[in-house]
């Protein structure tokens, strides 16, 4: 089964090269050693949600207080936040990291309508220079800015 | 009580603290008592009050945060009750006026409140430590001004009487209050206490 320790640790180690100091997720099987690892990081605040959506507002909090923080959710996740995206982040011009674990075919389409920028993270040597400049991308243009976390990152071959 | 005179009560402790009100009703009230670089009126975002309140608490807890919410903004985002009870953080203080009707919309559109629900027993059920009701200004601002020395998390339901303002204008674009407030925080020392 296993999803990737070793992918986990590279997008984490990218996310506090980008000074990220909060995260807020949901539990989900592909972001568990992710999650972990913010856990075990006694610099990092890592909060737990209810929903999805909360984290908007707690990414937009802690945005206007001077701390940067990222988003760990399912695409189940994005559709739950997708009215604190718009109601919140977009109209209030807040930035936004969204690492989001690619599961199903309507993520894109709902990236294009809600105007987010995205891109894939498929092949671990492009994670830290895709996060780094989404990261930017966000903090420049205050706006909402998204990360697929895809299958070919994610998991392990079984073989 | 009216909840113009409860925010009035308390108005002087905001000075101080860290404050983001929802929409309407609460934001216009609090506007006409004096607008303030360190309040934030969230405009739209119906629900998420409590959460950037949270934000803000965890980002920054030398600061006292104060979340001036509503009982139809905390009913949308229950959740947030757990998040906040999960995290404790001591320097925030969450006051919900609960009108028992949605205002902006009419008066005849109540909200679960007007049938029992009680927002201070389900914070508590929540694990939220300091939780309580009020029904009059005194006891307002007594209870508020015991959560300020407490440094406890805190949700405070105020019971007010559905009555909105006389306008609702607010001279402060939203993007102008937003660009302030983080100007606000700028001008404080650094953000330390994370981690």
């Amino acid at each position: 089964m296993p999803v990737s320790i070793a992918h986990s640790q590279l997008i984490y180690t990218a996310l506090k090269q980008c000074d990220v100091r909060l995260l807020s997720a949901l539990p989900e099987t592909w972001l568990v050693h992710l999650v972990a690892l913010g856990e075990a990081d006694p610099d990092m605040t890592l909060v737990w949600l209810a929903k999805e959506e909360e984290g908007v507002g707690i990414s937009a909090g802690a945005h206007l207080a001077g701390v940067k923080s990222a988003m760990l959710m399912q695409n189940h996740g994005l559709l739950a936040s997708a009215n604190g995206i718009v109601s919140l982040a977009q109209l209030y011009r807040i930035p936004l990291l969204m690492l989001v674990s690619y599961r199903g075919e309507l993520t894109e389409p709902l990236l294009q309508a809600l105007r987010i920028p995205y891109e894939r993270l498929e092949e671990p040597h492009h994670v830290a220079s895709r996060i780094r400049k989404a990261q930017t991308l966000a903090e420049a243009a205050l706006r909402p800015v998204a990360l697929l976390l895809c299958r070919d990152l994610m998991w392990e071959d079984d073989t | 009580m009216r909840r113009a005179d409860a925010l009035s009560a308390i108005y002087a402790e905001l000075e101080s603290c860290v404050v983001v009100t929802i929409m309407g009703a609460v934001a216009a009230e609090l506007y006409t008592l004096g607008h303030r670089p360190n309040f934030f009126y969230l405009e739209h975002a119906m629900g998420l009050a409590s959460s950037m309140g949270l934000g803000i608490a965890l980002s920054r807890p030398e600061l006292t945060v104060v979340v001036l919410d509503g009982d139809g903004s905390i009913l949308m985002n229950l959740g947030s009750l757990t998040t906040m009870a999960r995290y404790r953080p001591p320097n925030l203080i969450h006051v919900v006026f609960d009108n028992e009707v949605l205002l902006s919309v009419g008066q005849s559109f109540t909200t679960a409140t007007a049938s029992g629900s009680d927002i201070a027993a389900m914070a508590a059920a929540a694990g939220i430590p300091r939780t309580s009701t009020v029904h009059t200004v005194e006891a307002f601002q007594q209870t508020f001004r015991e959560a300020l020395q407490a440094g406890e998390l805190t949700t405070l339901v105020a019971k007010v009487i559905a009555e909105g303002p006389a306008s609702y204008w607010i001279d402060v674009h939203m993007l102008e209050n937003r660009f302030a407030f983080q100007r606000y925080f700028r001008s404080l020392r650094p953000p330390t206490g994370l981690g």
